[in-house]
């Protein structure tokens, strides 16, 4: 007779990291797919040239991330709202001397509008990203997808497109009246895998120490919960229970990562709620993530890497003050945090002051005086107002500023 | 095909929208379930309610994934019309839901029946996107979802002083970023090639995405069938 599980018993399993095999993974290899379809000349598979490195995601399956010869697949929300994140990421490229590309073929993958308001549909979805990704196969360069929503999104449609041949011929359809094959990547890849795939060589660039701050950690939804099995995974991260991306690094860095209980909750972004019905996306962020964080860690910082995470986290946190909430936790992506780590300009290139809670008392902690950089800044534009500088060059911000410690 | 009234269908929903009649209910549905993606999204339903437990939208609305998905199942054509009219704005799109045992997307079916909903100019979604057009115009023609431009105090007034701050600061602000694609700009996020502008407008001609616009907003679907016809003509 079968005897009932105990909690010693459940504990202790749970207590060993999840080793995960691809041979007996419950869904199809994506790859494969890809690798059919090609044969049949369905589509132009795109490949990795280049260095990659290889990592095991949720199923066991491995994911190859390229190091260099990147297509930067730019946000519309970093870059019209928080550019520091987007200009974080070209910044860390440029410290290692990596080739990349930064387009102005490209458009939106127009994903938050379509979770937004679906003011769109499946064949004109398939065919933006199947142009944004002609468009870097036209380069040479491999697509590095900035947004977590562009990630998500695509490997959404990338599904549709392997198992709906009516859509692929739609969207060949539309991609012939331009001259352009039906390309897809043989890897999806979202910047926080580059990052992850970084992190040490940032660590062996670090000037700024970060043994004193407690981090929290927001997984983006659109990472690792559409086509959920594409995501890192890492069983020295949380045993392999949690997405490694964004963890990893901070652990790496020397940060204090905290955990809180309401890790899996969205941000509260809501696509069209951050942007037209605000009181649920406010209501949300601080209620169930901001202060159930502080509650429960206390963090110096919650990170995290998608465009509506910051957004919604940081921007949220002004209006519950007058509801004496608890709030007040500044808001980075991981990309600035490990631009900050390697001595990025706090404002010419990880641009705090696009950012709206208090991250005064952060940078202080870490050591940086950032009155001083700000006064730098300020002199930066002064010029710029007086038409005797035409604006910030990576001239500019590339080089890693000088610390009292360093 | 059969009709869905020939089901059998328990625990059917009282007509609570007799404004439209069964077949037209029954219409919707039927356009829902034809969809290419339905069946990758609807596997059936255990009841179990993890999709709810993880629905940010269920905390704060009269809101349930799980009813969704058995709805659907249960091709309960009052329910869905129910949802259709009342329930599919307030959902996220976080896709938390598709935790699911059975494989569901009750974000997915959302996603379609949303589609369904513009695509047969539903009045409870136009309501929903109001004061929404503006980011579809920039979208559509511009091909960035969001600008600089766009944080204004007036629409933004609870991310508090910091919008002010920013709007005084803007055209400066921009130019101090060592991006080229960004810097300087205002009213893009980064800078498109006018060839890539067009391809995008033929992307929504062609692929029928302006049919959905003119359901939608005929005064949106005129402004912008207008400047992307220019456009192209221009070539």
């Amino acid at each position: 007779m079968t005897e009932l599980t105990t909690v010693e018993q459940i504990l202790e399993r749970k207590s060993h990291p999840v080793v995960r095999d691809a041979s007996i993974a419950p869904t199809d290899d994506m790859h494969e797919r890809l690798l059919e379809l090609e044969a049949k000349g369905e589509i132009v598979l795109q490949r990795i040239k280049g260095d990659y490195v290889e990592f095991p995601t949720k199923y066991g399956r491995m994911k190859k991330i390229p190091i260099e010869h990147t297509w930067h697949h730019k946000s519309c929300g970093h870059c019209g709202h928080i550019p520091g994140y987007a200009s974080s990421i070209l910044w860390l490229h440029r410290q290692f001397n990596l080739d990349y590309h930064d387009p102005t073929d490209q458009t939106s993958c127009t994903g938050w509008n379509y979770y937004a308001s679906a003011a769109s549909n499946a064949v004109g979805q398939a065919a933006v990203m199947s142009r944004n990704f002609a468009a870097a196969y036209e380069t040479g360069y491999f697509p590095l997808i900035h947004c977590g929503t562009s990630f998500g999104h695509y490997k959404e449609i990338r599904e549709q497109l392997v198992h709906h041949k009516d859509l692929r011929d739609d969207v060949r359809r539309i991609l012939d009246k331009m001259g352009k094959p039906l390309v897809i990547p043989e890897e999806i890849v979202h910047y926080s895998e580059w990052v992850y795939a970084m992190r040490d060589r940032f660590k062996e660039r670090q000037l700024v120490d970060m043994s004193a701050i407690t981090a929290t950690v927001h997984p983006a939804c659109h990472y690792y919960k559409i086509v959920a099995e594409d995501a890192i995974y890492d069983p020295e991260i949380y045993g392999g229970q949690r997405t490694a991306v964004v963890t990893a690094l901070l652990e790496k860095l020397g940060v204090n990562v905290a955990d809180y209980s309401t890790w899996f909750d969205c941000c509260g972004f809501g696509f069209r709620h951050v942007l037209v019905q605000r009181d649920f996306t406010r209501s949300y962020a601080v209620l169930r993530k901001i202060e159930t964080m502080i509650n429960e860690a206390n963090p110096d910082l919650t990170v995290t890497h998608d465009t509506g995470c910051v957004t919604t986290l940081d921007k949220s946190q002004f209006a519950a003050k007058a509801h004496d909430r608890k709030v007040g936790v500044p808001v980075l992506s991981d990309a600035q945090v490990a631009a900050l780590a390697m001595g990025a300009h706090p404002f010419r290139v990880v641009q705090f002051h696009w950012h709206s809670t208090d991250w005064r008392p952060f940078l202080t902690k870490l050591g940086i005086d950032w009155q001083k950089y700000w006064d730098e800044f300020q002199g930066d534009l002064d010029q710029i107002r007086a038409g005797t500088k035409s604006g910030i060059t990576w001239q500019d911000a590339d080089t890693p500023i000088k610390l009292q410690s360093n | 095909m059969p009709t869905t009234q020939e089901n059998w269908n328990p625990g059917k929903a009282v007509d609570r929208h007799p404004e439209a009649t069964y077949e037209e209910k029954e219409r919707l549905f039927l356009e829902v379930k034809n969809d290419t993606r339905y069946e990758d999204f609807l596997y059936g339903c255990y009841e179990c309610g993890i999709c709810v437990s993880a629905c940010p939208s269920a905390r704060f609305y009269d809101f349930s994934p799980r009813v969704i998905a058995q709805a659907m199942a249960r091709e309960d054509v009052e329910r869905i019309y129910d949802i259709i009219t009342e329930d599919i704005w307030n959902c996220a799109q976080c896709f938390s839901c598709v935790r699911c045992p059975r494989q569901n997307n009750p974000g997915g079916l959302v996603t379609i029946l949303r589609e369904v909903s513009l695509k047969n100019g539903l009045q409870e979604s136009k309501d929903a996107l109001q004061g929404y057009s503006r980011v579809i115009y920039k979208v559509m023609l511009k091909g960035n979802q969001v600008s600089p431009d766009m944080l204004q105090p007036d629409f933004f007034p609870d991310w508090g002083p910091w919008v002010q701050n920013f709007t005084q600061n803007m055209h400066v602000w921009r130019k101090a970023i060592p991006m080229d694609s960004i810097r300087g700009l205002t009213d893009v996020a980064w800078r498109t090639d006018r060839k890539t502008l067009l391809e995008l407008y033929t992307i929504w001609f062609e692929s029928g995405n302006m049919d959905i616009i003119k359901e939608l907003d005929e005064s949106l679907y005129d402004l912008l069938t207008d400047v992307m016809n220019e456009e192209l003509e221009e070539g």
